[in-house]
């Protein structure tokens, strides 16, 4: 096997003097390149048209390119959270998408030019229909839910989930966030480090509710033809997110990864974003949803803090989250 | 003279190479961050948090392990030497698997509380404080329990003829022969257990129930990730070098060297007792096997049915995985044996050995990557980086078990080798590794099983193409699939065990006693 690995190693080092195409690298989080992730197909779709090597570099995006500066290798990121795209802006390293946004069919209006999205989602409290009899039917109800009610959530500090509900909290009570994190705090069975966790912890029964995505049970109706599993709809909104891409402005095949951007809202790339990554397309036309998943409920409102309000709330918030559980 | 220096010159070949691999990455950090960072209110706390529950969980796995060790040890029965095999195999399993294990039998809809529902009892919970240190316990019993049986077994059988032969009682024998035994090993167990946990991230993050339960690691991924302070980072990081360093020195002068002599390794006397004794025995085994496998069980039988349901690319990934342990397993004994057999007259030695214990897995990699960047692409560095970074993670593990065996071989035989004139490679053939095959076994095992499941920490180096099994598991709990998720951690607690129990195993027979 470690031959193998050291056969493979060689291959690949030495595939891209072999053949004359240019290679893109994209740097993904670790989810996305896994044959369970979106990674495969784009990469598969990608290569069908540039007549290149479509390589994704999997690991911490952000970090990574922070700490490689103008030096970096990306030709363009996916994957990145609308939490720290202004981190990545001030780094002056990312080039516009010179994509038009207006085709975009999110909840909210979107006009970033550096930051294209992909996909997207909502956060909500996902239960077992079949366990929990009475729901709540708000945020409120949730908070004034007894203490016997457990969910888990994730670590802001850790996870873009557990960051995307501070923001959510902030977003429905405002100044009153420290009393609803002091209601919510007692019926937190656990904070774990990210989603996985948690929603293993809901799959297993240990929690009545997890933190989560709107979408969630599409997975569960498609993969699985489980009905069960469903996202309490809350009247007082959900929090938005979103995966965005952009391209380096450092890259030196411009046109190329122009092409990606370019594949991005393409048909191909958005036609499979609902089963191959469990969230909303980032543009909807007719047929880019399965049957199931268009019929998920919607909430009526929808809650976003743009990165610079995002930016300014991060750390009130964390010390408002950190203090509810202090105690 | 030259004799001296030739043999100092591989242990410092080997201390520098691991030094220079946790503190060098540690100051590219500080480089690169323009000097270290003030640290926050919230660190404080974190670092306060971080040294009580680990302080108290080393002692509680100390403290049982002791009458655990003494039955395993005085006791003969039938499956024994499964049994203690099979009781290490919490240590060894990746913190993601064993939590799950816990869950399953603690959770709130676990085996305890169904039990205590079914008596009337109210339910307990393992979220919170207590959580942590019940799952440092059950991780580091282990641990604790095979070093001081060890230390045990190496008492030669005719100090106990002879105490039984002056008709010594239960009570003098542990006065003269398990005291001076207990003194010589608990404080190396203490602190390697209390290393370990002072690094814990994801335990003390899924069991401790909120952010109360932040440690030190959390608090330098947080000022990473979160708020990408290096500073900060490699203050913390700073600050879990001494906390190591200080706990070293502690030890040094708490350990007392045994003084037995050596044996002439007759076979061990059955030990007969009262019944109280058998009793007690009987109680410790069965209740350490209880607590141990319960878990184990758990996890193993939760993801036996979807097992057939597995991707192709786990297969390859297990591949991956068992050859990346071969790999780092062989380089850790390298690096391990040259210090061990330093440590007992250089304490350098030793605490090089130790070093890696807390070298944050994050600062490390982030350091590496620093150092790499200028000179090539990281990525292209993805596997000797994994190795090295396995191999020196376990590395104080390994050596931590094979000092005390080192100190006994020494006093015992290093007159008798040298009055032969037994030196060089013959002296490590004939001597040195069939008297410390048992420790180098068991050592071989958990760097094995370590390698096994990491969970490749050293992500910056990730080339998104090389998979190890815990990451596969990772990546498809992060995909929905839960059921594939514990049929992969099934796969990955079996072959971990059965890789180290094949170490262990060799180690046994390789023993000449």
């Amino acid at each position: 096997m470690r031959k193998t690995l050291m056969l493979a190693g060689l291959l690949a080092a030495t595939s891209a003097v072999a053949d004359e195409k240019p290679v893109l690298t994209v740097y993904a989080p670790d989810y996305f390149t896994s044959e369970w992730g979106p990674g495969p197909a784009i990469e598969k779709g990608f290569e069908a048209i540039c007549a290149c090597d479509l390589k994704f570099v999997a690991g911490d995006v952000l970090p990574r390119i922070l700490l490689e500066g103008e030096r970096t290798e990306a030709d363009a990121v996916i994957g990145l959270n609308t939490d720290v795209t202004a981190r990545a802006r001030a780094t002056g390293l990312f080039a516009p998408h010179n994509e038009d946004t207006s085709i975009l069919t999110l909840p909210i209006a979107w006009t970033d030019d550096t930051f294209l999205p992909f996909n997207w989602g909502e956060t909500a409290f996902v239960y077992d229909k079949t366990k929990l009899a009475n729901p709540p039917q708000s945020f409120q109800d949730l908070l004034d839910a007894p203490d016997s009610l457990k969910i888990a959530i994730q670590d802001p500090r850790s996870s873009i989930s557990g960051l995307a509900l501070l923001l959510w909290v902030k977003g429905v009570y405002g100044d009153k966030a420290s009393e609803a994190w002091a209601k919510l705090a007692p019926k937190v069975l656990t904070v774990t480090p990210g989603w996985s966790e948690s929603y293993g912890l809901f799959t297993d029964g240990e929690v009545d509710m997890v933190l989560s995505y709107t979408t969630s049970p599409a997975y569960h109706l498609i993969a699985e033809n489980d009905d069960t599993k469903v996202a309490a709809i809350f009247p007082e909104g959900h929090y938005f997110m979103t995966e965005v891409a952009a391209q380096l402005r450092t890259t030196d095949q411009p046109e190329l990864t122009q092409k990606f951007m370019d594949f991005i809202l393409s048909d191909a790339f958005q036609g499979m974003i609902a089963t191959a990554n469990w969230s909303y397309p980032a543009v909807i036309k007719p047929g880019f949803l399965p049957e199931q998943f268009a019929a998920l409920p919607r909430p009526a409102k929808t809650i976003f803090f743009d990165e610079a309000q995002a930016e300014a709330l991060r750390q009130p918030a964390l010390d408002e989250w950190l203090a509810a559980f202090g105690k | 003279m030259a004799g001296r220096v030739r043999q100092i010159i591989l242990p410092a070949l080997a201390a520098a190479l691991v030094a220079g691999l946790v503190l060098v990455p540690l100051g590219a950090v500080v480089i690169r961050a323009g000097g270290f960072s003030a640290l926050r209110g919230t660190d404080l706390s974190a670092l306060w948090f971080t040294l009580w529950q680990a302080a108290l969980s080393a002692a509680l796995s100390c403290l049982l392990a002791v009458p655990v060790a003494r039955a395993l040890n005085r006791r003969r029965f039938a499956g024994r030497s499964v049994l203690i095999s099979l009781m290490g195999a919490p240590f060894i399993l990746p913190t993601i698997v064993a939590v799950m294990g816990l869950i399953a039998v603690f959770g709130r809809r676990g085996a305890v509380n169904a039990g205590f529902a079914a008596l009337g009892l109210p339910n307990v919970t393992i979220y919170g404080a207590h959580g942590v240190i019940l799952a440092h316990v059950f991780f580091n019993l282990p641990l604790a329990t095979r070093m001081i049986l060890h230390g045990w077994q190496a008492i030669p059988a005719e100090r106990f003829r002879l105490a039984a032969s002056l008709g010594f009682g239960p009570g003098t024998v542990q006065r003269h022969l398990e005291k001076p035994m207990l003194r010589a090993v608990l404080p190396g167990a203490f602190l390697a257990i209390f290393l370990v946990c002072l690094t814990s991230f994801a335990v003390a993050l899924t069991l401790g129930g909120g952010p109360r339960a932040t440690t030190v690691e959390l608090a330098i991924y947080q000022a990473f990730r979160f708020d990408f302070d290096l500073g900060r980072a490699a203050s913390l990081a700073l600050v879990q070098v001494g906390i190591c360093l200080a706990a070293l020195a502690l030890a040094a002068r708490l350990t007392a060297p045994p003084a037995f002599g050596a044996g002439l390794d007759r076979a061990p006397m059955r030990f007969g007792g009262g019944r109280a004794l058998a009793l007690q025995d009987l109680l410790a085994i069965a209740g350490a096997a209880l607590f141990l496998l319960g878990p184990i069980s758990a996890i193993v039988l939760r993801g036996l049915p979807a097992l057939p349901d597995l991707a192709p690319g786990i297969w390859a990934a297990c591949g991956t995985s068992l050859g990346l342990a071969a790999t780092s397993t062989l380089l850790t004994l390298a690096l391990a044996l040259p210090l061990a057999l330093a440590a007992p007259r250089h304490p350098w030695a030793e605490g090089a050995a130790m070093l890696p214990m807390v070298a944050s897995s994050l600062v490390l990699g982030t350091g590496l990557f620093l150092m790499a960047r200028p000179f090539v692409n990281p990525t292209s560095l993805a596997l000797p980086v994994t190795l090295l970074a396995n191999a020196a993670l376990s590395l104080p593990f390994v050596v931590r078990l094979l000092i005390p065996e080192v100190r006994v071989l020494q006093a015992d035989y290093d007159r008798l080798a040298a009055s032969l004139n037994l030196r060089g490679l013959a002296r490590l053939r004939l001597l040195t590794l069939p008297r410390l095959a048992r420790p180098l076994g068991f050592g071989a095992g958990l760097a094995a099983a370590f390698s096994m499941g990491d969970l490749g920490v050293i992500t910056l180096f990730s080339d998104g193409e090389t998979k190890t099994l815990p990451l596969a598991l990772f990546q498809l709990m992060g995909a929905y699939r839960m059921d594939q998720a514990a049929a992969a951690a099934c796969l990955l607690t079996t072959l971990t065990f059965a890789l180290f129990w094949a170490c262990d195993r060799i180690g046994h027979h390789a023993d000449p006693r």
